[in-house]
């Protein structure tokens, strides 16, 4: 075991670095969509989408800006400021003209029709952006990189990756967390997941809450994107990827919990960049199977709640 | 409508017959139409108990490396096609053990998440798979005859039609039946199931076994038509396609899925000819418009044009 530290314990602590900023970026995609499943029960396959528009969106917004000469500083609030208009303008609309007409169907239908915003959004993406990789790093450039102690040895790691990328995270989850449960609209929301019925006959607008929640959980999703596009290049097909990774999360964590969805996101990004240093094979399974033992055990999710079966 | 199905059946293979005939390149595609078809039986199966499977690629995609890998061995499609169908059954009792215990989003989700560990195996472990580029399947003999291309495209064609046929009447009687109509059951209210003494888990994981093994032959087929096999059958896109096409077609009776099948391919076939990029939106947008517009799909289409009851 020494033996075995001595040879690839720096292998080892890169891998826990990478885990690390990949965590955060699932916690953010993952966090919005346990949020929107929560409310409105819906599984939102779209939210891949969401996120790969984000990402593109930042990256093609970064380059523009860039051109009109911004400074490198401002790169990292324009990342975040075009997540926000992504979320701010595609989630309304997709809430107001899609979901709310679908809303009293049957579950396999909800789902499929965010399926088909899916695969339409999928097309437009590379109608928009078309299908050469796309890359815009200054946010990671300009903040450099930090040799990171590591026992006797050093490893160079980017500073975007480990402060911005699970700093955002972090800040995403205290910050939910105080929203939820300090706050009146927060306490609506969590009303909402708890009984629908019940929040509706105090005289709750359900129809607030749902845009609201959906349009929240949308910039949630295009941040994790927008804050992904920095480091690596964007090509068609990240969001579908996204979008398992994610379900894989909410399913562990138990159907909305937030604090599931962060340690949940925290093993499977560990998990899955460990494998990525010793066994790539293994890289994209590591989070099903994690999932897998996670539900024998507890077949309600990590954080999940037992529902009362009714007769 | 259900006492005129029959005929409407004999209708329906008599028009594929007809087309298959009269435009070579429309062979093709409605085997595979058939082919899908056979497999979303298995799905509208689970439906009927209220589960989304949304990894039953995972099924097709056995089926058609079975094929692909003992084709060279046991190269006559009479052998491959029983041994994909038990082979994908026993997987689906291994499977169906654990994801029974499930339901709702988790059973989905867990589905979803086998077919991506097997896809993933698929794609990486290229010595004995050839990763993404996939397997091609030289043409077989069938049944101890040796043929030429052209007639061998007609066997394989001949024996979708015939399998659907029969498979399709197995399943009306199935769900006729007891042990189908407790399906229904799991759906509405599972526990009142339990309190008549019905083993609820019992009769859902036999209704899984079968899904699997309907998923297995319409992935033995598919290898056989397109002679080439790759991860892609695996991916959770294409696990969506089949649920897509279940509710393309509509849940009432058996030839759902066949008219569903058959409107996607030919949808999917002009899309891609006509819109080379954009044919995956065209497919959800019609998706969305069956979905909004025509709730029972085009088996609820059919009954209203008709006349009769759609079910």
């Amino acid at each position: 075991m020494a033996e075995w530290f001595q040879d690839n314990g720096l292998l080892l602590g890169l891998a826990l670095l990478d885990g690390l900023s990949s965590a955060g970026l699932i916690f953010l995609v993952a966090v919005g969509l346990n949020l929107v499943f929560g409310v409105l029960r819906i599984v939102n396959v779209a939210h891949g989408s969401l996120y790969a528009i984000g990402a593109y969106a930042a990256a093609s917004i970064g380059i523009f800006l860039a051109g009109l000469g911004l400074p490198d500083w401002a790169s990292i609030p324009t990342l975040i400021l075009s997540a926000a208009l992504v979320g701010a303008i595609l989630g309304p609309l997709i809430e107001r003209f899609l979901l709310r007409r679908i809303y009293a169907q049957e579950e396999v239908v909800q789902l499929l029709v965010t399926f088909a915003l899916f695969m339409i959004l999928e097309d437009v993406q590379k109608l928009v952006w078309g299908v050469q990789p796309i890359h815009h790093e200054t946010a990671m450039k300009w903040l450099g990189t930090i040799d990171v102690p590591f026992g006797a040895d050093f490893i160079p790691f980017t500073n975007y990756q480990l402060f911005v990328l699970p700093g955002f995270a972090i800040i995403t989850l205290v910050g939910l967390a105080w929203f939820l449960r300090r706050t009146l609209t927060g306490r609506v929301i969590v009303a909402v997941t708890t009984d629908r019925e019940a929040a509706t006959a105090m005289g709750i607008d359900a129809a607030k809450i749902f845009l609201l929640t959906f349009t929240f959980g949308a910039m949630l999703a295009a941040l994790g994107g927008a804050l992904s596009s920095p480091t690596a290049a964007l090509v068609p097909g990240i969001g579908a990827q996204t979008i398992v990774l994610s379900f894989a999360v909410v399913a562990t964590a138990g159907l909305g919990q937030i604090e599931g969805a962060a340690l949940t996101s925290l093993m499977m990004g560990l998990g899955r960049s460990v494998a990525v240093y010793f066994e790539p094979e293994l890289e994209v399974v590591v989070p099903y199977i994690i999932m897998v033992l996670v539900l024998l055990v507890r077949p309600q999710g990590l954080f999940g709640v037992t529902e009362t079966r009714r007769v | 409508m259900r006492k005129i199905e029959p005929l409407l059946a004999i209708l329906l293979a008599g028009a594929m017959i007809a087309a298959a005939i009269a435009a070579p390149w429309l062979r093709f595609v409605l085997t595979i139409a058939l082919a899908k078809g056979i497999a979303v039986m298995g799905i509208l199966l689970l439906l009927r108990a209220g589960q989304v499977s949304f990894g039953h690629a995972l099924y097709i995609a056995f089926g058609a490396y079975t094929v692909a890998f003992l084709a060279p061995r046991f190269g006559d499609a009479m052998i491959l096609l029983p041994l994909a169908a038990v082979g994908a059954g026993a997987l689906g009792l291994v499977i169906g053990l654990f994801v029974t215990r499930y339901r709702q989003i988790f059973f989905g989700m867990l589905n979803l998440a086998m077919s991506m560990v097997f896809y993933s195996l698929l794609e990486k472990l290229y010595a004995i798979t050839k990763g993404s580029d996939g397997i091609r399947v030289e043409i077989m003999p069938v049944a101890g005859q040796a043929l030429d291309r052209i007639t061998y495209e007609w066997t394989i064609f001949g024996i979708a039609l015939g399998l659907a046929f029969v498979l399709g009447l197995l399943l009306r009687l199935y769900l006729a039946s007891p042990m189908g109509e407790a399906l229904a059951g799991i759906k509405t209210r599972e526990t009142r199931l339990e309190f008549m003494g019905v083993p609820a888990r019992g009769v859902l994981l036999s209704a899984y076994v079968m899904s699997a093994v309907l998923g297995g032959i319409g992935g033995a087929l598919i290898a056989m038509t397109s002679r080439h096999v790759t991860p892609l059958l695996a991916y959770w896109t294409s696990s969506g396609e089949l649920v897509f096409i279940a509710i393309l077609g509509g849940a009432g009776g058996v030839l759902g899925p066949f008219l569903g099948a058959a409107g996607y391919e030919l949808v999917r076939v002009y899309a891609a000819a006509s819109f080379a990029d954009a044919w995956q939106m065209i497919l959800g947008a019609v998706l969305l418009l069956v979905i909004l517009f025509a709730p029972g799909g085009l088996w609820g289409m059919a009954a209203r044009a008709i006349g009769g009851r759609g079910r």
